[in-house]
């Protein structure tokens, strides 16, 4: 039977046997056959996919067929025989990819993906040196500079993988091709900016984006102003997802944990504090800890009114998204700020207060995974007489760029702590960057706290991974707990359709815009559609939990000594004050 | 009206053959002794053309003014005026015949409707002003059939139009309508219907040449809780209305056949996509839906069989590439209208994600006349590969423009000459395009080619869906191919790469060669891209879109090479390429054409030779058309 499921054909004099069904870019790699790519992405494992077949840089010859074959979408047939390397398609591939560059900028050497571009590692692999088609019309496309994403579409190609993930991985629907023929182009519906649609700024088209066309808000050279100023004192707080990632954009291995390089790399930049975002994780566990505890006691004491399922609020391109699109739910999301804008919070009050710095003089930069972070930072509701809490934050990738700008070697720099006492943290906080991770480290502490009982097993496996919508259900002292997790916002929009429905029967729900979680994040270095090293990510994430002395966020002794000489409790007048916040309805009418 | 069963719906046509009977007998004999109530005629019909051409010129208040004579006259009860579809011959519309002496009127003007009613109708005296003129003989004819633009016509899929009036099932059931589909359901297995079509060698007439039977088999051979039978009535090859006019005029040929289609694979459901912008068609349908609907030949349980079908009609906004089934499908799913890489097929995942078989009008009209007359009789028709007969849209500069039916295998001569009459105003035939902007153009060498598939393809066009463009000696070719570049980039969706980049660079060099700037590399580099655009492209719009240049360079170098080398364009239509001059030697100064030119270029004192600058002229030709004294050339 399975012999019947495989078929047998040619590559380029190989003979290749693969299951029925494969795409003819798959069964080449087989046999160590990469066939260019530009528009096709496939993170397998996740729905991130695009096979439009649109761009042509793929194809191949097949015998026996008129024309040329893209080899992403064409399925294999027993006894075909192909050709991926003939002239005809090389000269074919060649061609398409000068065409695309007639009608693109070429100005790559100040372009931000110089280097990191596909279609630049086109050009030279197919040993472009002229280009014979240009000095023809331009496209003429907008640009746009928002909060989080920088739009320069003169520099799309048009693969369309944009507008894949924001439809089908993120169903937020914005992007969508708009007009015909030479000036077709990818934009909100009536060439909109972004700013007027419900963009929820999760940057997943940046993630995708094979050149230039759409990257992330640049703020390094105003961190470098900042960093500059002797009036000004600037703490850094990276995001749990970001020592994961970071060592990739200096050359090293997907998964090499490089916190201890990041903290003396902040310091090397001029940093005042190198403080950890990872300490607002375990502040929000606390919160939100209490918070689902709260609603669970009512919930048991058969308050009919008391909603359920409490949804998790860390993740910023997904409170948008309920802000835009559930604006009738607004009540079910957790009231707990996100960990940046705790310890943003916590920063710029409990710790200015200690170190005796006013408000105004401490510039407080995430360095975060996201792109929806900068768009938060900017909320009002997080800024005090117009100072924000946050000042900005940037993404992994413009650390890392700012990091090469210092001359710093980042790859043999020697480990250091984080400052104190912002810099302490536990592996619940870790395991926030990653899908699962946020229900994970509330469990611990939820457990702990309702039970009165130390847990069993720390691992809660089945809200581990990459599925798109993981269930659980946690024995309390006899009480079932069921919990949800979700990622990327397609799923997150089935759970909120049922819960809309009355259909949903879980009492906790995370939710993560991107696929996999922050480690999959939109400020991340890019992927380029490599599952691999999201996988790598994750086992790092796993790693440094275990490595943790301490896996519970309640057992912080600097979140302990911080409630004790400051907040009181969870959930007290004054950490409800700094640490929650409220929704309002963003819908676009 | 309760739905109909078999017997019954024998005795409707029987009935109604009787009704038709004198236009079929009269069809077929001319009865010039039956000329009018005067001698006795007891039933007179006047059959006006209804279809879009002919209304434009007015048809509608000829029916008006003819009602209006024959209610003054007190004839009503003898003379009848039925609205038909198009009789083909548009470019002598509107057309008005006269049954039973067969009487067909050319350019009849709503104010010759009393005439005919009087003259002819009443007196018999026939409207000889009104009649056709051969222009070979410059007799009158009176009888289409003897006419040439139809005697070397065979209208089959055109069977009905110009011969029925549309809005009438009954007329329809008379000429045998919906006899093959309740042959089919009385008689025949769904493989056998597809069998009979398979042995008839009808292939896909939107272009492409795709056998039927072939393609309804895959669409039967795939399972699914729901299937669909897609029309394609998104006609937009320019110049085209071959499936405008059936739908027109013959709608439930459209509709028996999209019920019979959906008996052979087993779809219930029918959706025809047209173009909005085709409103009378779209009503033609909705009424013959409706009828067929109260007969009980659409809905649950037709013909009282255990088959349901019905149909319902979307709507399309124009778009060109919308006529590529995949875009098609999207388009009516209410998504952006552009292709997707088949396989999978729309047989294996179409509409929705079901199997979905997309037929042409004039492929679904050609349906229900192969069941009823056999596959050996339509197979009979046509060539070896390419059987029955084509539908063409003869347009430009011809002398017979309208909507011709041919066997295939018919001659380019016999198509421009014979039944086209040949090139206006007696100029030299330079080139015919075929297949719009998929297609090429052929020429003189090409004259004697059988038109079919193969040969058409052979020769660097295609069939296309049949438009035909003639053109003559003042027509620049370069400027043709541009022409339809320029459609080509308009009407791309913009998906794919060679479509989108590669044709706008193409017509760049395109528009630099007729300015003037072309190089011969840039000769070398159009054929260079256009292969590769053929060879990449991800559907069949941007798979054919350069053909009509390269077909041109093949076929007329030496006018691109005189563009490129000499800045010369021998047809004078290229603006950069000509300079208007007045001969001083003819021009009187009578400042007529200083008086018209647009612009000023024109300088001179009266009754003194005037002179043109050339920087200021921008070659509009009106001071040529001004000129008395022939005066102004172009060179």
């Amino acid at each position: 039977m399975e012999e019947k499921n495989m078929i047998t054909l040619t590559i380029d004099k190989h003979e290749v046997t693969v299951p029925a069904g494969t795409m003819l870019l798959d069964a080449a790699k087989t046999v160590g056959i990469s066939i260019p790519t530009l528009c096709h992405i496939d993170l397998k494992g996740t729905c991130v996919q695009n096979m439009p077949a649109s761009c042509r840089i793929c194809v191949v010859e097949i015998e026996g067929r008129r024309n040329l074959a893209p080899a992403c979408a064409t399925r294999v047939t027993p006894g075909m025989v192909v050709h991926t390397n003939s002239a005809r398609v090389i000269r074919a591939r060649k061609t398409v990819a000068e065409l695309i560059l007639s009608d693109h900028p070429n100005d790559c050497l100040t372009c931000p993906k110089c280097s990191d571009c596909e279609l630049q590692r086109l050009v030279m692999r197919f040993n472009i040196r002229t280009m014979p088609y240009n000095n023809g019309e331009q496209s003429v496309r907008k640009q746009e500079l928002t909060p989080a994403i920088t739009r320069n579409m003169e520099k799309c190609v048009y693969c369309r993988r944009c507008e894949s993930v924001c439809n089908n991985v993120q169903s937020v629907g914005v992007l969508s091709a708009i007009r015909r023929g030479f000036n077709t182009t990818i934009a909100p519906t009536f060439d909109k900016m972004f700013s007027d649609t419900n963009c929820t700024y999760c940057g997943q088209c940046v993630a995708v984006c094979p050149v230039g066309a759409l990257t992330e808000r640049d703020y390094t050279d105003r961190l470098m102003d900042d960093l500059s100023d002797p009036d000004k004192v600037v703490i850094a707080q990276p995001a749990p997802a970001v020592r994961f990632a970071l060592g990739e954009e200096f050359g090293m291995p997907a998964g090499t944990i490089v916190t201890g390089k990041m903290a003396t790399a902040l310091r090397d930049l001029g940093f005042d504090y190198a403080f950890d975002t990872d300490f607002g994780a375990d502040l929000t566990i606390m919160e939100e800890g209490a918070e689902i505890l709260h609603r669970l006691k009512k919930f048991l004491a058969g308050d009919k009114d008391v909603k359920l399922p409490i949804m998790t609020s860390c993740c910023p391109a997904w409170v948008n998204f309920y802000e835009h699109e559930f604006p009738d739910l607004l009540e079910y999301p957790s009231s707990a700020k996100s960990p940046a804008q705790m310890f943003g919070a916590i920063a710029k009050t409990y710790w200015a207060e200690k170190m005796g710095i006013p408000r105004e003089k401490i510039v407080c930069v995430s360095i975060m995974p996201c792109l929806a972070k900068k768009y938060e930072a900017e909320r009002e509701e997080f800024k005090v007489d117009g100072n924000p809490d946050v000042d900005y934050s940037i993404s992994t990738r413009e650390l890392g760029r700012l990091i090469k700008r210092a001359n710093i070697d980042f790859v043999n720099l020697p480990d250091s702590e984080f400052d104190s006492p912002l810099g302490e943290s536990t592996g619940a906080a870790a395991i926030f960057g990653i899908t699962g991770g946020v229900m994970e480290a509330a469990l611990r502490t939820v457990y702990e706290v309702y039970t009165g009982k130390t847990l069993p097993h720390i691992d809660f496996n089945d809200v581990r991974g990459f599925e798109g919508i993981k269930e659980a259900t946690i024995d309390l002292n006899g009480f079932e707990l069921k919990v949800c997790v979700a990622h990327t916002l397609s799923n997150a929009r089935k759970v909120m359709d049922a819960l809309r429905a009355g259909k949903l029967n879980y009492h906790v729900v995370e939710v993560m815009a991107c696929p996999g979680g922050c480690i999959g994040g939109a400020g991340q270095p890019y992927h380029h559609g490599n599952i691999e090293i999201l996988k790598a990510r994750a086992a790092a994430v796993y790693r440094e939990d275990e490595g943790k002395a301490l896996r519970k966020s309640h057992e912080n002794p600097d979140i302990q000594k911080l409630y004790k000489e400051f907040l009181g409790e969870p959930m007290s007048e004054k950490a409800h004050h700094l640490l929650h916040t409220h929704y309002s309805d963003k819908s676009i009418k | 009206m309760k739905t109909l069963n078999f017997e019954d719906l024998t005795k409707i046509r029987k009935k109604a053959q009787a009704t038709l009977n004198m236009r079929e007998l009269s069809y077929a004999a001319v009865s010039e002794k039956s000329c009018g109530l005067a001698v006795g005629t007891e039933h007179i019909e006047l059959l006006c053309c209804g279809g879009t051409g002919c209304k434009a010129s007015d048809s509608a208040k000829i029916v008006d003014n003819l009602k209006a004579a024959i209610e003054a006259n007190g004839i009503a009860d003898k003379v009848e005026v039925i609205v038909t579809g198009c009789f083909g011959f548009c470019e002598k519309g509107p057309i008005v015949k006269v049954m039973p002496d067969n009487t067909f009127y050319t350019q009849v003007t709503p104010e010759d409707a009393e005439e005919i009613v009087k003259e002819h109708v009443i007196a018999g005296r026939k409207v000889e002003r009104l009649l056709y003129v051969d222009p070979k003989t410059s007799h009158t004819v009176s009888d289409a059939k003897h006419m040439d633009f139809y005697r070397k016509q065979m209208r089959i899929a055109l069977r009905n139009c110009g011969f029925i009036d549309p809005e009438n099932i009954e007329e329809y059931i008379a000429r045998d309508g919906y006899a093959a589909l309740a042959k089919a359901l009385q008689e025949q297995t769904p493989e056998q219907v597809i069998d009979i079509i398979k042995q008839s060698g009808l292939r896909g007439r939107g272009g492409a040449g795709f056998p039927t039977g072939m393609k309804w088999g895959f669409a039967r051979n795939y399972q699914a809780e729901e299937k669909y039978v897609v029309c394609n009535a998104d006609e937009g090859d320019p110049g085209a209305f071959m499936d405008r006019s059936i739908m027109e005029g013959d709608p439930h040929s459209v509709i028996e056949a999209m019920a019979i289609c959906g008996y052979c694979i087993n779809a219930n459901k029918g959706l025809i996509y047209i173009r909005a912008e085709y409103p009378l068609a779209v009503h033609r349908l909705k009424v013959a839906i409706d009828q067929a609907r109260e007969y009980g030949l659409l809905g649950k349980k037709v013909l009282d069989s255990d088959f349901d079908f019905d149909i319902e009609i979307r709507y399309g906004a124009g778009a060109f590439v919308c006529g590529e089934e995949t875009a098609l499908i999207h388009s009516m799913e209410g998504k952006r209208g552009e292709p997707t890489l088949k396989p999978p097929f729309p047989a294996e995942s179409g509409y929705n994600g079901y199997p979905t078989n997309v037929n042409n009008v004039e492929t679904l009209a050609n349906v229900p006349i192969i069941l009823t007359k056999g596959a050996e009789w339509f197979s009979s028709i046509g060539t070896e590969k390419s059987k029955g007969t084509k539908v063409f849209a003869l347009a430009g500069k011809i002398n017979n423009v309208g909507l011709i039916e041919v066997p295939m295998g018919t001659t380019l001569r016999e198509i421009i000459y014979d039944i086209g009459g040949g090139v206006k105003n007696g100029k030299e035939f330079k080139a015919v395009q075929t297949g719009g902007p998929s297609g090429g153009c052929l020429t003189q060498k090409h004259l004697d080619t059988p038109i079919d598939y193969e040969h058409l393809t052979a020769a660097g066009s295609m069939m296309g869906s049949g438009g035909m463009i003639v053109m003559d000696e003042d027509d620049c070719m370069v400027s043709v191919a541009k022409f339809y570049l320029e459609f080509t980039c308009d009407e791309s969706c913009g998906k794919c790469t060679p479509c989108r980049i590669g044709n706008k660079r193409m017509l760049e060099i395109l528009t630099r060669i007729t300015e003037g700037r072309g190089t011969m590399a840039d000769l070398e580099r159009l054929k260079e891209l256009g292969e590769i655009i053929k060879d990449t492209a991800l559907c069949g719009l941007g798979q054919t879109s350069p053909n009509p240049v390269l077909s041109t360079i093949n076929n007329f170098w030496d006018e691109y090479v005189e563009h490129v080398q000499y800045h010369k364009c021998r047809a004078h239509q290229c603006k950069n390429l000509v300079t208007y001059s007045i001969d001083p030697t003819k021009c009187k100064g009578c400042t007529a054409c200083a008086r018209k030119c647009p612009v000023s270029a024109i300088s001179g004192e009266a009754r003194n030779p005037h002179i043109i600058n050339p920087d200021k002229c921008i070659r509009c030709g009106m001071c040529i058309s001004t000129c008395r004294f022939d005066a102004i050339s172009i060179s």
